[in-house]
């Protein structure tokens, strides 16, 4: 049952990712595009999350978690650049 | 191991797994920036929240070790979630100009601080 | 003497329990490593933690947390509905100010973090006095009934908790 519903929950993800990919494409201003890539970085940690779970590692957590700082940190110095015209003053 | 657990895993993944295409759903399909941030900081953080409690039982139960450091990501976005979103709309209202004067006032002395020059220093 | 010791008992808490999450599991090393990690670092960082937030009412933080984890499960809920079975353009959305009567930087910052978790708002900006939240919301008929249930069930409950 857990391995019909993980490539389920497979699919669904990539479709999501499309979906915020398309949002990346289209725009139309940068906070849209700041915002699919800060949607991207959850929907990453969600699939490394999905393959921990499937190949039976641990492992992937540190992955996960690297991944969530690293985006968090990423969104947070767009949208300062985008407020002040530069990341570090 | 047992057929409730197992259910309940799968469950879990497939919640998560929803509210995560739901999210980016609403990020597609709404019409303005202010709707779309409404879609990917809810539904995004409940969906990985479903996940790795999905996760955090499965490694506990079905493999016999115990797990509880995916409970720190959930905690972690949950904390993180708000605080993106918060600068998000405060770059959309700097950089929107013909969305200014659909703000309601403060009803304070002091306008909303991303627009008032006079203290500009703040995040 | 104890605050110079120990200036954030809670950040000693919390630094020994995030140590133990991560190195992922319980047994007696771990705890002591945890513990000792957690007296060390707020002491070496207390010149970068001037303020200290007091807590008045723990019990209040235990029914803030299970109030707002029900209703974030709520929104998540009535979210997904909206962007299911709505057109975008039918949405009711506007910006309402929501006046604030809280005074401490952290208990603000708690509950612009609250508005933005839960029911079909996100806060959006924050008045350059301190005195007012801008929040967006996705599909309101009544803006009144909106903010008055914000400062009913969140901010009333922070009130007690930092003042």
């Amino acid at each position: 049952m857990i391995a019909a519903a993980i490539t389920i929950a497979g699919g669904a993800i990539c479709l999501a990712i499309l979906l915020t990919l398309y949002r990346l494409a289209v725009g139309p201003d940068a906070t849209d595009r700041v915002l699919a890539l800060d949607t991207l970085v959850i929907e990453t940690i969600a699939l490394i999350v999905l393959g921990g779970i499937a190949f039976g590692i641990a492992m992937y957590f540190e992955a996960a978690l690297l991944f969530a700082m690293v985006g968090f940190v990423t969104t947070v110095a767009f949208c300062k650049f985008l407020l002040r015209g530069n990341v570090i003053e | 191991m047992p057929m409730l657990i197992d259910a309940l895993i799968a469950a879990l993944i497939l919640a998560g797994a929803f509210f995560l295409l739901v999210g980016a759903l609403g990020l597609a399909k709404l019409p303005d920036m202010m709707r779309r941030l409404h879609g990917p900081t809810k539904a995004t953080t409940l969906g990985i929240g479903a996940l790795l409690i999905a996760s955090m039982i499965y490694f506990s139960v079905a493999r016999g070790t115990f797990s509880i450091h995916e409970l720190l990501i959930t905690l972690f976005l949950f904390l993180t979630a708000p605080v993106s979103a918060h600068m998000l709309a405060k770059a959309h209202i700097l950089r929107a100009t013909q969305e200014r004067e659909q703000l309601p006032p403060t009803g304070q002395p002091s306008g909303w601080a991303t627009l008032d020059d006079r203290r500009s220093d703040g995040m | 003497m104890r605050a110079r010791l120990l200036p954030h008992p809670l950040l000693t808490v919390l630094v020994a329990l995030v140590f133990v999450f991560l190195m992922n599991e319980v047994t007696p090393g771990v705890v002591v490593l945890g513990l000792i990690l957690g007296f060390a670092i707020p002491l070496l960082t207390a010149p970068f933690w001037p303020g200290r937030p007091r807590l008045k009412a723990p019990l209040t933080v235990a029914e803030f947390m299970l109030v707002v984890l029900w209703d974030i499960i709520v929104s998540n809920i009535e979210v997904a509905k909206l962007i299911l079975f709505r057109r975008g353009d039918s949405l009711r959305t506007r910006y309402v100010t929501v006046p604030l009567d809280l005074e401490a930087p952290e208990a603000i910052a708690l509950l612009a973090g609250t508005i933005t978790m839960t029911p079909g708002t996100v806060s959006a900006d924050l008045s350059a006095d301190g005195k007012a939240l801008l929040v967006h919301c996705l599909d309101t008929g009544d803006p009144a009934a909106t903010v008055a249930a914000i400062k009913a069930r969140y901010e009333r409950r922070l009130k007690r908790i930092f003042e």
